[in-house]
């Protein structure tokens, strides 16, 4: 058995012996975002593993955070390899560092969570919102409805908070 | 806690320093739509190597291959050749393998598994399945497990899971997209004497900016083509070596798949904008016995022109930050210090996983490499050194070679080559 769901007309399927992803995607689901966090060394990881990857231990809770952080760095696609993309050229896909756990382990490690740049609806982000972001604009999570009580976390501008006077971009614009 | 570059133990067999060679070197045209097959790609590449080397099919006892499901086994060439093998393995990865497989080839030689090893990588890598799941061939299966913390992003091709940590070099170090456009350039220039080559027009910085982007920071052409191709090497020890054709090229050290922390995940671990290869240096210098600023030619891997920037930095050919400096300032140029790339690498001559980059140094360091010079009457070519279009490319007098093999940022193999006289 799977938990099933669709999401931009591709198929979604979670088997039942993968129960990491199939919590991860649940609680996305249930409204806010988990990470697992090691019993052992209490660090949160990203994505989801079968041990520690700081401490090697096995048990792992499923932690809630914020669902906050600053883009850390980005790619911009202008040319789709997976057709389903097409109609949203270019798009944008995030590194965001959360804003939990930042410089932990070592001084330049991070959460860092992939995603793409979407509206607060969670549709992809249109051209002008795409050039209006860039490294260091602070974000907040979307969580997209994807069926079978799954949710993808995706980014959107965080109209919140406080956010730098320019974001870095990429300087041939 | 995971152990960081300074924790690393370089204590691997040094004695084997220069007790290895790479003897023979073999590959089929590259095309955009071979016609044929992966079996028939690898069969003929083995082939071409031996011969090369002045060796027997049976004189090769040992095969290692690489593939991504995309190529054809061992168990198949050595079948079609008629070769009765002592030891074969065949190992899932694309580039950085070759200078890994190289290792691995001087460590079943040296336990007494097999006398001689083909190095065998054959793919259709344009006409059927292509990098990023593309193509021919590929299935198009539900999002499941890891995919959905790619694929579900539209995070699916080399370009769209590595850009982010060339974005944040930019970032970190102002590297600008100048700088970087010099790679292509460069190879052009050597791919335009590089008969063989795929792409021989020589473009310009201008040219790599102007061309598309593809996934921003890379444009069309900061991106290497695909192409599909066979390729071979021939590994055997250096007494052995003496009995073959050419001047071996002697392994002086290696250092093979090597990783940062996390290389289930690019972009866990810190900072972004080092790669594998920062780690691997402190194993490859150790063990050849040298270090970058006695190398004369390198093969950075160039999947795009950002990893060959990368990977020159992080084994130390330049101070951290530098790389955009260092690959604008001529150096790996034809004629300058320190080339890179002699054949054009996969930017312009065409694409087999890093492979044929150790190929094109073995024949540097023959002094023969196949460029349009003329033949003397000892079968070898009278080199100019003249690095003119649709000339020379022959780094003059060259003894020392370093191939930096990428497969990912986190995940780097490397082979430093010395011409044995």
């Amino acid at each position: 058995m799977a938990l099933t769901g669709e999401y931009l007309g591709m198929a979604v399927a979670i088997d039942d012996v993968d129960e990491a992803n199939q919590a991860f995607y649940t609680h996305c689901g249930s409204g806010t975002l988990h990470l697992q966090a090691c019993r052992a060394c209490d660090l949160m990881r990203y994505p989801t593993t079968t041990a520690c990857p700081w401490c090697s231990a096995p048990e792992h809770e499923w932690r809630p955070v914020s669902g906050k952080g600053t883009i850390y760095s980005y790619c911009e696609v202008h040319h789709a390899i997976q057709p389903v993309f097409r109609p949203f050229l270019p798009y944008q896909i995030l590194l965001v560092q959360l804003d939990e756990q930042v410089g932990k382990p070592g001084e330049h490690d991070g959460l860092r969570v992939t995603g793409n740049l979407v509206t607060a609806a969670g549709e992809l982000a249109p051209p002008p919102l795409v050039r209006a972001v860039g490294i260091g604009t602070r974000v907040r999570v979307v969580l997209k409805d994807i069926g079978g009580g799954m949710a993808l976390p995706q980014w959107t501008v965080d109209e919140a908070a406080e956010q730098p006077a320019t974001p870095w971009r990429y300087p041939q614009e | 806690m995971t152990p960081r570059s300074s924790d690393i133990d370089a204590t691997a067999s040094k004695h084997l320093r220069g007790r290895y060679a790479i003897v023979g070197v073999g590959e089929t045209a590259y095309t955009r739509g071979s016609g044929t097959t992966t079996r028939v790609l690898g069969t003929t590449a083995v082939r071409r190597a031996a011969a090369d080397a002045g060796l027997a099919l049976a004189d090769i006892d040992g095969m290692l291959s690489y593939n991504g499901n995309d190529s054809v086994p061992s168990t198949a060439i050595a079948g079609d050749l008629g070769m009765r093998l002592n030891f074969y393995m065949d190992c899932h990865g694309g580039g950085s393998s070759t200078e890994a497989l190289v290792g691995i080839a001087i460590g079943v030689i040296e336990a007494g598994l097999c006398k001689t090893v083909a190095i065998f990588r054959a793919m259709n890598g344009y006409s059927q399945l292509r990098i990023g799941g593309t193509g021919r061939g590929s299935g198009r299966s539900a999002l499941s497990g890891d995919a959905l913390f790619g694929r579900a992003f539209g995070q699916a091709s080399a370009a769209q899971s590595f850009a982010p940590s060339f974005m944040r070099h930019m970032y970190e170090y102002g590297t600008t997209p100048e700088q970087v456009a010099h790679v292509k350039a460069i190879h052009s220039e050597h791919a335009s004497n590089n008969p063989k080559a795929y792409y021989r027009q020589r473009v310009t910085v201008a040219d790599v900016l102007a061309s598309r982007m593809i996934c921003k920071p890379l444009h069309l052409l900061d991106c290497c083509v695909e192409t599909d191709n066979g390729n071979c090497i021939i590994v055997t020890s250096l007494e052995r070596a003496k009995d073959c054709r050419h001047t071996p090229a002697v392994v002086l050290g290696v250092v093979g798949r090597c990783s940062k922390p996390r290389m289930d995940n690019y972009h866990q671990s810190g900072p972004i904008s080092t790669v594998a290869g920062a780690y691997a240096k402190d194993i490859l210098w150790p063990n050849a016995g040298v270090g970058p600023e006695d190398i004369q030619a390198t093969g950075a891997y160039d999947a795009f022109t950002f990893t060959t920037l990368l990977q020159l930095e992080d084994y130390g050919f330049c101070k951290k930050g530098e790389g955009g400096d260092y690959v604008s300032s001529g150096i790996m140029r034809l004629g300058g210090a320190r080339p890179n790339n002699t054949s054009g690498g996969h930017l312009c001559e065409g694409y087999t996983h890093g492979i044929a980059m150790v190929i094109e140094n073995v024949r540097q360091l023959r002094h023969d490499v196949d460029d349009s010079c003329p033949i003397g009457a000892d079968g070898k070519r009278r080199h100019t050194c003249d690095y003119a279009e649709g000339g020379c490319r022959q780094v003059k007098d060259v003894s020392l070679t370093a191939n930096l093999g990428w497969a990912t940022p986190g995940i780097g193999s490397a082979l430093v080559l010395a011409r044995g006289d």
